[in-house]
């Protein structure tokens, strides 16, 4: 198969993909979808998810913060606040900061702090849920 | 003229001054590679941002607008100075103290001003002279990460959205290289969408928006304001570490040339009371020899 869709993920702390891919599933804020090649131009948010890069032999998983995508002509860019690798999250860090932000929703504080603790709670399941797929695939 | 072992003192009391700013350049320059190393990382990620508003706000027939475009009239400013945690760092807190209040005084007549000072500098400062702070943020500078920069950037997001204030001002030194820093005074809201860098004229008929452009906007400029108070606190950590790099510099020179001139008075100083010692020796073996 030919690569030629081009997927770039790019965050404030600099670009963490750029290469030719085969596919790309991203957590859409309306569900899931996959971009594959030919794709009609789009854009759209990018919901607290995972983002899975198929390379024909080789996936890698990414766990984002969420943000936007846009598809043009084959190039995919993903605009994400973070993207973490899925091998390189610390399951325990990432289970402390779940504990953390269920323990500030249960004091219940003002409605800022709640939305922002649903929030931090929202990504850390969700780096977890990485890590868990990572140890399902090997 | 002091003695000797006066001008010792002095001598190794300078050259223990210039260890230490000697040091503190060092750091300073490496601190300062890191901060411009996070100021080239973000770069990407502003422009394709900053692209993305403006094509989804320019495009198609309609223009999109969103709350934080609006401008109201101006009956409250609120003016962010970012200045440093800490100082010996040359003119660099008291050139962005200056700029804040001259544009204080500027707004003063005609609206309600208040100020959110980030760094320990310009808190001492501000509140000592009782100016009224909407909020104070120090020590952040220590370990700056992009969580503070969400925090100011909510803080003054919802505070406008509150209507507490309808211009947001930003007071900073952008970085230009190290020994030069701009002060920049940026309105940061409302928002003003820039011109993209590269003008590519583009085809925008054929997208699709998930869920619809007026959705991705209201949540892409939030995610845009982030993204520049993050530049703006690594802009100025980055000209702080500059200016203190070349404070320090020109320190360490100076006491190069105390220490240089104090060496010169002390080799004069010894000789002078060699030569008085040995002109009395030769003057006591004369006077042994006539007896």
């Amino acid at each position: 198969m030919n690569e030629t869709l081009h997927l770039e993920i790019v965050t404030p702390f600099g670009t963490v993909l750029d290469e030719p891919v085969q596919s790309c599933m991203l957590p859409g804020e309306q569900g899931a979808f996959q971009v594959l090649k030919n794709h009609a131009s789009l854009v759209s948010n990018v919901d607290i998810g995972l983002i899975k890069v198929e390379r024909g032999s080789s996936n890698t998983l990414f766990a984002t913060s969420g943000g936007f995508c846009e598809v043009k002509d084959n190039v995919i860019r993903i605009i994400v606040e973070s993207a973490e690798q899925a091998e390189s999250i610390d399951a325990y860090r990432a289970q402390q900061a779940k504990e953390r932000a269920e323990q500030r929703l249960a004091e219940k504080k003002s409605q800022i702090d709640i939305h922002r603790a649903e929030l931090a709670l929202k990504r850390a399941v969700n780096r977890l849920k990485a890590v868990e797929v990572l140890k399902s695939i090997h | 003229m002091a003695t000797l072992r006066e001008i010792r003192q002095r001598i190794s009391s300078v050259k223990t001054t210039q260890q230490i700013t000697k040091a503190m350049k060092m750091v300073a320059a490496a601190k300062m590679r890191r901060a411009q190393e996070n100021i080239l990382a973000i770069r990407p990620y502003a422009n394709e941002i900053n692209g993305l508003i403006h094509h989804i706000a320019e495009s198609g027939d309609d223009k999109m607008d969103s709350a934080l475009m609006q401008s109201r009239p101006v009956e409250k400013v609120l003016i962010v100075v970012v200045a440093a945690d800490r100082g010996l760092c040359g003119a660099f807190n008291s050139n962005i103290i200056r700029a804040t209040e001259n544009l204080f005084e500027k707004y003063k007549s005609s609206s309600a001003v208040e100020l959110y000072t980030i760094g320990r500098k310009a808190s001492e400062y501000f509140s000592k002279r009782e100016y009224p702070l909407f909020k104070q943020k120090t020590g952040i500078f220590h370990g700056l990460n992009f969580e503070q920069a969400l925090e100011i950037s909510r803080d003054v997001v919802s505070a406008y959205e509150a209507e507490l204030f309808d211009r947001v001002i930003f007071v900073y030194n952008e970085f230009k290289s190290a020994i030069q820093q701009n002060l920049r005074e940026e309105v940061f809201l409302p928002f003003v969408a820039e011109q993209p860098e590269e003008t590519t004229i583009q085809d925008y008929n054929e997208y699709i928006y998930e869920p619809d452009k007026q959705s991705i906007l209201d949540a892409l400029i939030p995610k845009h304001l982030n993204v520049q108070v993050w530049r703006i606190l690594l802009e100025s950590n980055a000209a702080e570490q500059g200016a203190r790099m070349t404070a320090m510099d020109n320190a360490t020179e100076n006491a190069e040339e105390i220490k240089s001139k104090l060496t010169l008075y002390y080799n004069r100083a010894r000789q002078a009371a060699i030569t008085t010692e040995i002109s009395e020796i030769v003057g006591g073996a004369e006077a042994l020899k006539e007896s």
